[in-house]
């Protein structure tokens, strides 16, 4: 039924072809059970936005399980990179932004009257589509700029810069010019530079949008090795059109899709499910590249 | 095994179009010189006029014969903007060349080691000098700089950065306080602050008045300069934890460094040469005056009316000195804000 050369979206192709996306889903390493350092997960209840009076997403309710990688995937426009902009509060900086419903984060609604937002931001970290490296910091300061943004102190600093580059995948290419300023990486260096500069504050939920849409395959490559080593110390909710890389990445798949209304959340399940038996007939058409 | 051919360019003009367009050209001339001769026209302005309007006609119409109409309006653009170059050009240059051939006899070491307090400026050339008048357009420029650039970059910020309520109204202001006659600044501050409060004279003033007409041109250069900053770096910086305020100083400002430079230093270019406000406040002192807030305080533009108005020729080759000075100042200034304007924003 699916094999992997029906998407459309696909940017790239493994080594060892496989014989659908189903396959390359369940060839993941199985996950270890989150343990009791990373909270209770994430979940959204009822969430809805609005930018002025386009109603762009409509009550979506997910469970983020602490430790997995949940890949959004549907077409664009259906609302996948403003809902998880609700999650860290970031849709609030568009004028006219409205939302309903509750975000709860080890169980507390990061919308709550009296919530630090800044502090929500600090535990829900995100990296961006296009690679946004701070140009007036080198490498260093880049990967060290969240604690000095949200003033936090910590005791080696040079520790946790190679902790963070290690875990990012970029320690051996700049470990020798953390002093060179960010904006002279390469895109998938810069990309994976951002997400180091992420990883510095230990989030605990890493939202990642199309992180590897402006990237080559080799970079996409590397980013999603990452992805998969830290799925092991947080929680990840990964934006893609790739349908492969959603497959190679996840653990769940939540399918969004908007049929000229508001954003809809079709379907969820264990990414393997999603593309081997999805039960929502536009899912199937989706993964198996006959519309989007 | 194939040859590999020389390199041509094919698209340069060829030895015959090169004479052609020669020919256009010192026909120009000859007929421009022809008509000033013939007819009763006189002056340079006369050749410039004759030589461009020949110019125009005859590389439209050998155009216009070679390759048809487009060709022939074509050329016909091009000469019209060349024009619109040259004129631009010509009097600029022209302002120079006056200011370096009448200022230079002017010059010397001793101009910038010596103030007016013992020397008037009818006195020989030898006797006195425009220390005073330095140090105190510099002063003017700190003074206003002080106080212009922190008021400039925040309303810049307010208008980028908050975007709060006022953002409209503040962004129609600040663009018609830049068209504010100095002399109306100049005025303000007389009559609201020296008059009524201070009653003397002193640079602290003519500061003042800088400063307002400063504000306008720092804020409208940075607002933007803060434009061009990517908002991603702003969502970026939010994103991190870091609240409004430390991601503005953190990330936007450093980011935009190199334009705000710039910003300030068509802000001072935009002052130095003022002369309105100056001539109304400072009291135009003719010893060096390290304190702004106390006693008249002397400054070029002030040091060059004064130097006109004592009419001697010694006197006015002063003026001159003084101008070339001014000139080479402003000039100073604005070359070094194109060079750091030029290393592009950092993006």
């Amino acid at each position: 039924m699916t094999t992997s050369h029906e998407s459309g979206k696909q940017e790239m192709q493994t080594s060892v072809k496989p014989s659908s996306l189903a396959d390359v889903a369940n060839a993941k390493a199985p996950k270890t059970p989150g343990t009791s350092a990373l909270g209770t997960g994430l979940e959204t209840r009822g969430v809805h936005a609005w930018f002025g009076k386009h109603h762009a997403l409509s009550n979506i309710s997910l469970d983020f399980a602490a430790g997995t990688v949940t890949a959004l995937i549907g077409p664009s426009g259906c609302g996948k990179s403003t809902f998880i902009r609700t999650i860290n509060r970031m849709h609030e900086f568009i004028p006219g932004a409205a939302m309903a419903g509750e975000v709860l984060l080890d169980g507390k609604d990061v919308y709550a009257p009296g919530t630090d937002v800044t502090k929500i931001r600090l535990q829900i970290g995100m990296v961006f589509q296009k690679p946004n490296p701070f140009p007036s910091m080198t490498i260093g300061e880049n990967v060290l700029s969240g604690l000095k943004l949200a003033q936090l102190k910590v005791d080696n600093k040079d520790d946790l810069l190679e902790e963070c580059l290690e875990r990012a995948g970029l320690w051996n290419e700049v470990k020798d010019r953390l002093g060179a300023h960010g904006g002279s990486l390469s895109g998938g260096q810069q990309q994976r530079l951002c997400i180091a500069r992420a990883l510095a504050v230990r989030p605990q939920v890493l939202l990642m949008d199309e992180p590897c849409s402006a990237l080559d395959p080799g970079s996409t490559l590397r980013i999603e090795d990452t992805i998969r080593h830290l799925s092991d110390t947080m929680t990840i909710i990964i934006v893609t059109h790739n349908m492969q890389q959603a497959a190679r990445v996840s653990d769940y798949t939540a399918f969004f899709l908007s049929d000229g209304g508001p954003g809809q959340m079709i379907e969820v399940a264990p990414t393997s499910e999603i593309f081997s038996r999805p039960q929502d007939s536009r899912t199937e058409s989706y993964v198996t590249g006959r519309f989007g | 095994m194939t040859m590999t051919p020389a390199p041509t360019k094919p698209w340069a003009a060829s030895t015959k179009d090169r004479t052609i367009d020669g020919a256009i050209f010192g026909g120009a001339l000859l007929s421009s010189y022809l008509l000033v001769f013939l007819t009763p026209l006189k002056g340079k302005l006369a050749y410039f006029v004759c030589f461009f309007i020949a110019y125009a006609i005859f590389t439209t119409s050998i155009k216009g014969l070679q390759r048809g109409n487009a060709a022939a309006k074509d050329a016909l653009v091009n000469s019209l903007v060349a024009v619109g170059a040259i004129v631009t050009v010509i009097p600029a240059a022209s302002i120079l060349a006056t200011v370096l051939k009448k200022g230079l006899p002017g010059i010397s070491f001793g101009l910038f080691t010596h103030d007016m307090a013992l020397a008037t400026p009818t006195d020989p050339l030898s006797n006195g000098g425009l220390l005073h008048a330095i140090t105190g357009t510099l002063t003017l420029m700190v003074l206003a700089l002080i106080m212009s650039v922190p008021i400039g970059i925040l309303t810049a910020l307010y208008l980028t950065e908050i975007k709060g309520r006022f953002t409209g109204p503040i962004r129609f202001l600040v663009q018609a306080m830049s068209g504010v006659p100095s002399i109306v600044a100049g005025l303000f501050i007389l009559s609201a602050i020296l008059y009524p409060i201070t009653k003397a004279y002193s640079g602290f003033m003519g500061a003042l008045a800088l400063t307002i007409l400063m504000i306008p041109t720092i804020a409208r250069t940075s607002e933007e300069v803060l434009n061009l900053i990517p908002n991603d770096l702003r969502e970026a910086g939010t994103a991190l934890g870091g609240t409004q305020w430390r991601t503005v100083a953190m990330i936007v400002l450093p980011a935009a460094r190199s334009g705000l430079v710039t910003a300030v230093i068509l802000g001072v270019a935009r002052i130095a040469g003022e002369t309105a406000p100056i001539l109304l406040l400072t009291g135009g002192g003719d010893k060096v005056n390290p304190n702004a807030f106390n006693g008249p305080m002397g400054s070029l533009p002030y040091y060059i009316w004064k130097s006109f108005n004592a009419g001697s020729p010694e006197a006015i080759t002063r003026a001159w000195a003084g101008l070339l000075v001014l000139v080479g100042l402003v000039l100073f200034l604005f070359t070094s804000a194109r060079f750091l304007g030029s290393r592009k924003v950092s993006k």
